[in-house]
């Protein structure tokens, strides 16, 4: 999106991302937007079999997102966010990787027990839609 | 002119620089290189294979095809772009690197990327984990009953598939119908709430593209085509990219 749209649409994005969190709950990394690095998900990498390098490569990202000191970070994609995923898992970071419509959904009130499997312990019980339904 | 001069004999080389300039917009810029180095200092791919963009732009111009052709390294940059971004001559060196890859030859391409490809290939789902268009339908109408079901606020939530007319034709990574389908509902909530007048396509609903990134043009453009037919085809308005 933002690389076809430029960075008006980071900012919208911005705008729902705070309006889900609260203001002050929201961390922006250094450097940002168009100027922000490539999580290393993309162009294949994740399928390249070039394992290694895939997170050597992703370092720098990761590093980004534990100096921001945030409990979640939000990716845009399915791409992204099994690459942040496995980073996290295999540098030991202690945030969560979630999809933008999983903090929609809880800041709704709708978010189901079964549409959970990426928030953490702190969130996994907070405003449980039909809790009863959980398998 | 001095007898000593060097002479060059021969037609000159036909160079994989020369060839990718004709086939980019602008040539790429590929001859504005400055060697600032701006590209290097912020691409998280510099330093894998002893490779960075400015020395793989560099070896482009010095003709070193041989190298740049062979080097794993086109592998490891995801052409995410901040290069040509931060580049004062806006050089275009992703799309040296993807015509880097698609000198490959085929066979030797990252199995994982030609499978996917592949995979893609084999029916009109366009998904890389080869998810017929009859499982796709499948799942969503089996998701979509359960939820309606079980959340009855969400009883007249629609996951529609070959709607015709709808304005927004919205596509969606394999992996989420196929081995994660409770990822699929909070999208259709937001959609159903927003009143969003949405379809996915029962061909072509894939949001992956590793053809594209295996750098083999025929597939890629069969599959997009496959994809852009059907929106088409329903009247859609609005291709909504979700990968």
């Amino acid at each position: 999106m933002r690389k076809s749209f430029g960075d008006e649409v980071a900012d919208d994005l911005r705008f729902v991302v705070k309006s889900i969190v609260g203001e002050e709950n929201f961390i922006e990394m250094t450097p940002n937007k168009s100027n922000n690095y490539c999580c290393g998900g993309g162009g294949g990498f994740l399928q390249s079999g070039h394992t290694e390098a895939r997170r050597s490569y992703g370092k720098i990202k990761y590093d980004q997102i534990i100096s921001t000191g945030a409990d979640y970070c939000i990716t845009g994609c399915h791409n992204c966010h099994a690459q942040v995923h496995d980073l996290a898992h295999h540098f030991g970071g202690t945030f969560n990787t979630v999809h933008l419509w999983t903090l929609i959904c809880l800041s709704l009130g709708i978010l189901g027990p079964n549409e959970r499997t990426y928030l953490g312990d702190d969130l996994k019980e907070v405003n449980v839609f039909h809790p009863e339904t959980a398998l | 002119m001095p007898e000593n001069s060097i002479k060059i004999k021969g037609k000159k080389k036909s160079l994989f620089i020369d060839k990718v300039k004709e086939i980019i917009p602008d040539g790429g810029n590929l001859n504005l290189c400055l060697t600032c180095g701006a590209c290097v200092s912020g691409c998280p791919a510099t330093g894998l294979e002893g490779m960075d963009p400015r020395k793989f732009l560099r070896m482009a111009s010095l003709g070193m095809d041989e190298e740049l052709t062979t080097t794993p390294w086109v592998w490891m940059c995801t052409m995410c772009q901040r290069c040509s971004y931060v580049c004062p001559m806006k050089i275009d060196i992703p799309q040296l690197v993807f015509n880097a890859r698609a000198a490959w030859p085929r066979d030797q391409r990252p199995k994982g990327i030609r499978d996917s490809c592949d995979m893609a290939m084999r029916n009109d789902s366009n998904s890389a984990m080869g998810t017929a268009p009859d499982d796709f339908i499948f799942v969503v109408q089996d998701v979509l009953a359960e939820y309606q079901e079980a959340q009855p606020e969400f009883k007249d939530m629609q996951a529609p598939i070959d709607k015709v007319g709808s304005h927004f034709f919205l596509n969606q990574n394999s992996r989420e119908p196929v081995t994660e389908p409770d990822e699929l509902v909070p999208l259709w909530k937001i959609l159903h709430l927003a009143g969003v007048d949405w379809t996915y396509g029962s061909k072509g609903w894939a949001a992956e593209n590793y053809c594209l990134f295996l750098a083999d043009n025929d597939c890629w453009e069969h599959v997009t085509r496959v994809s852009a037919k059907q929106a088409d085809e329903l009247g859609c308005k609005v291709f909504l990219n979700t990968e």
